[in-house]
């Protein structure tokens, strides 16, 4: 059971970050729940490349060849995501910060004019 | 023709290299002259577009046994999918690069008049072909992950260039929107990775059909990654339920990005379709069977498709924006090319409808994804010269103005008839395959669709009374400058001659992408 620990984990950070998403008016807020999503994602990825007792994937520094390692392909994964995470959060702050300069309020009820 | 064997071996990559290549000379070369990113632009994605005539003679040729490309091997044992990325190009993913090679070359010679006022031009120009370079990604990819980070590249330029017209906050409202709708949407979509590469430990998508179709089918992990790719994919093409942001993203981009926003959102129809077909759909032809019944998938399609259709019009008619009131239409026009293929998606275990009906719905719903790209793009595209001497997007404040813009009203004309499936226009022969054929699959539907049809030529005719025709108004604005009418000219000329030969086209162009979806379970049946 311990073993899904960390699925059951990511699919509440992504669960929570969505609730955030849907539920808070604040940008700000919403873009902490999105971050909390990517999180999510990216622990679910790096969970499905660990092995119980695996060792780092570096062949060469490997102290006993033949043991389990973790998969790397995963971690590289999670790395670009990461990446990516970052770009997106940055350009969200950005519109809010703009927006903000330009409505003077940060909250989605107020922040509607092109419903108009 | 003789191309140099270079640009023969090495085009399905350079098709994504050169505009990427572009995008990262654009802000060197604007330090030094601040009217050289426009030149950059459009070389680049010119030859860009030249790479994809390459690639498209070369899958042709080899129809419907897909290119494939493996990065950083050359051939021999070192081709491995397991291991190395690949692009992997078949007739419907050289398609989708030839209507994002044409409408982004008519946007860039359009956007140097349209933002030859504005500051930026580099950051502008740069961004545009970042999104290029996601749309070409996304549909040369063989590798599922790799069409994760093209899907975000092409999110972010999008968002990026919404938000271009810092002076109003209403660009970063709608940019705002459209990044949260696409970052929640990137995650779902990497979780439905995630939840392949635990299973199969592939991210090579023909490898993953085969993995799951040795290992007796889609199991219910593949289900849900099944429901996360579609929710994701018809969120990118702008589908009801999931259409929120799109009609904001659409008014609010500048002229001509509008045009490539149309393309780049086609590519989530790509994906959905391709996911559909060669991954739940792949045949198994010593077990003779399919990863996924696809009956149920296929009218989820469909169902998506009919209310896309319905919602996207009755909302269009009622806008007064005139971009709002296109991107509506946008919408409802998705829903034509998600009936045409969902039928062929729930027809598709079945050899006798597919063969009496299936084919020429796939056939009809693919046909009008580069219809729509190239009528709607036109259409934002006057609609973005109306702006640019009007300074609104209100139709209540315009009127007459056919009498000075003759050229943007001919070519507002064409787009018009088009979409609303006139003879003897393209929209007309797509839009008759799609009725045809899903009137033998569901009667109601092709009636509904049909009653759609009528609803925009109405909605049309009203933004053409009320913008173009009237009294001359007091200060009669010229027509749009020669780089924006260059541009329109163009799309105008390509949909003039799939009017002109709609067989020809679907025999050359349309019937390569049936075919390499159907491939290689009935691929010798169309």
């Amino acid at each position: 059971m311990l073993w899904q620990l960390p699925f059951v984990v990511s699919v509440a950070l992504v669960a929570i970050g969505l609730y955030i998403c849907i539920v808070k008016t604040n940008m700000v807020k919403i873009v902490m729940g999105v971050a909390l999503m990517e999180s999510g994602a990216n622990l679910f990825l790096v969970a499905l490349g660990y092995r119980e007792n695996g060792t780092a994937p570096i062949f060469y520094q490997n102290p006993n060849p033949g043991a389990e390692m973790v998969m790397p392909t995963t971690q590289a994964l999670t790395l670009t995501s990461i990446v990516i995470g970052v770009a997106t959060t940055a350009l969200l702050l950005a519109f809010t910060v703009m927006l903000y300069k330009r409505y003077g309020t940060v909250d989605t009820r107020r922040a509607r004019r092109l419903r108009e | 023709m003789m191309v140099p064997e270079f640009f023969q071996d090495h085009a399905p990559i350079l098709v994504v290299i050169l505009p990427l290549l572009g995008a990262f000379l654009t802000p060197l070369i604007g330090k030094a002259s601040s009217r050289a990113p426009r030149y950059v632009a459009a070389l680049f994605l010119l030859g860009s577009l030249a790479m994809v005539a390459v690639l498209a003679d070369k899958v042709w040729s080899q129809s419907p046994i897909p290119v494939v490309y493996t990065l950083g091997a050359h051939s021999g044992s070192g081709i491995n999918p397991v291991f190395r990325i690949q692009l992997v190009v078949d007739g419907l993913g050289v398609l989708m690069a030839i209507i994002m090679g044409i409408v982004s070359t008519a946007a860039v010679l359009y956007s140097w008049s349209f933002i030859d006022k504005y500051s930026g031009q580099d950051k502008y120009y740069t961004l545009l072909q970042l999104t290029a370079v996601g749309a070409y990604g996304m549909v040369l990819t063989g590798d599922i992950f790799n069409l994760f980070v093209f899907f975000e590249i092409s999110s972010i330029a999008l968002c990026g260039l919404v938000a271009f017209r810092t002076e109003r906050g209403e660009s970063f409202e709608a940019a705002f929107k459209y990044m949260l709708y696409s970052t929640i949407s990137g995650v779902f979509l990497l979780f439905a990775i995630g939840i392949f590469y635990g299973e199969y430990g592939v991210l090579n998508m023909g490898v993953i059909s085969e993995a799951m179709s040795s290992a007796g089918g889609a199991s219910v992990l593949d289900k849900i990654a099944l429901g996360l790719l579609v929710t994701v994919f018809s969120l990118k093409a702008g589908s009801v339920p999931m259409h929120m942001a799109t009609p904001d993203a659409y008014s609010e981009a500048p002229g001509g990005i509008s045009a490539i926003f149309v393309a780049a959102s086609q590519t989530g129809l790509y994906a959905l379709f391709r996911t559909s077909f060669t991954i739940y759909g792949h045949y198994n032809p010593n077990t003779g069977a399919f990863n996924l019944d696809t009956y149920t998938l296929g009218w989820i399609v469909v169902i998506l498709g009919v209310l896309s259709m319905f919602i996207g019009v009755t909302m269009a008619l009622v806008q007064k924006d005139i971009k709002r009131l296109m991107a509506y239409h946008a919408i409802s026009q998705t829903g034509y090319m998600l009936l045409g293929v969902g039928v062929g998606i729930a027809v598709l275990s079945d050899p006798a409808k597919m063969t009496a009906f299936g084919v020429d719905a796939m056939r009809g719903g693919i046909f009008h994804i580069i219809n729509h790209a190239l009528y709607k793009g036109l259409l934002f595209l006057t609609a973005g010269a109306v702006f640019y001497r009007l300074q609104t997007r209100n139709l209540n404040e315009m009127h007459g103005l056919g009498h000075t813009m003759r050229f943007t009203t001919v070519f507002f004309m064409i787009g018009a008839l088009a979409i609303a499936g006139m003879p003897p226009m393209n929209g007309f022969s797509s839009k008759l395959l799609i009725y045809e054929s899903v009137y033998q699959f569901n009667p109601i539907i092709a009636v509904i669709a049909m009653l759609v049809s009528v609803l925009t030529l109405a909605s049309f005719v009203k933004v053409f009374y009320s913008a173009f025709l009237g009294p001359k108004p007091e200060n009669p604005p010229e027509d749009a400058p020669t780089s924006m009418l260059i541009g329109m000219t163009i799309l105008v000329a390509v949909i003039i001659v799939f009017s002109l030969f709609p067989g020809l086209v679907v025999e050359r162009l349309i019937d390569p992408a049936v075919r390499a979806l159907l491939f290689p379970w009935l691929a010798g049946g169309v």
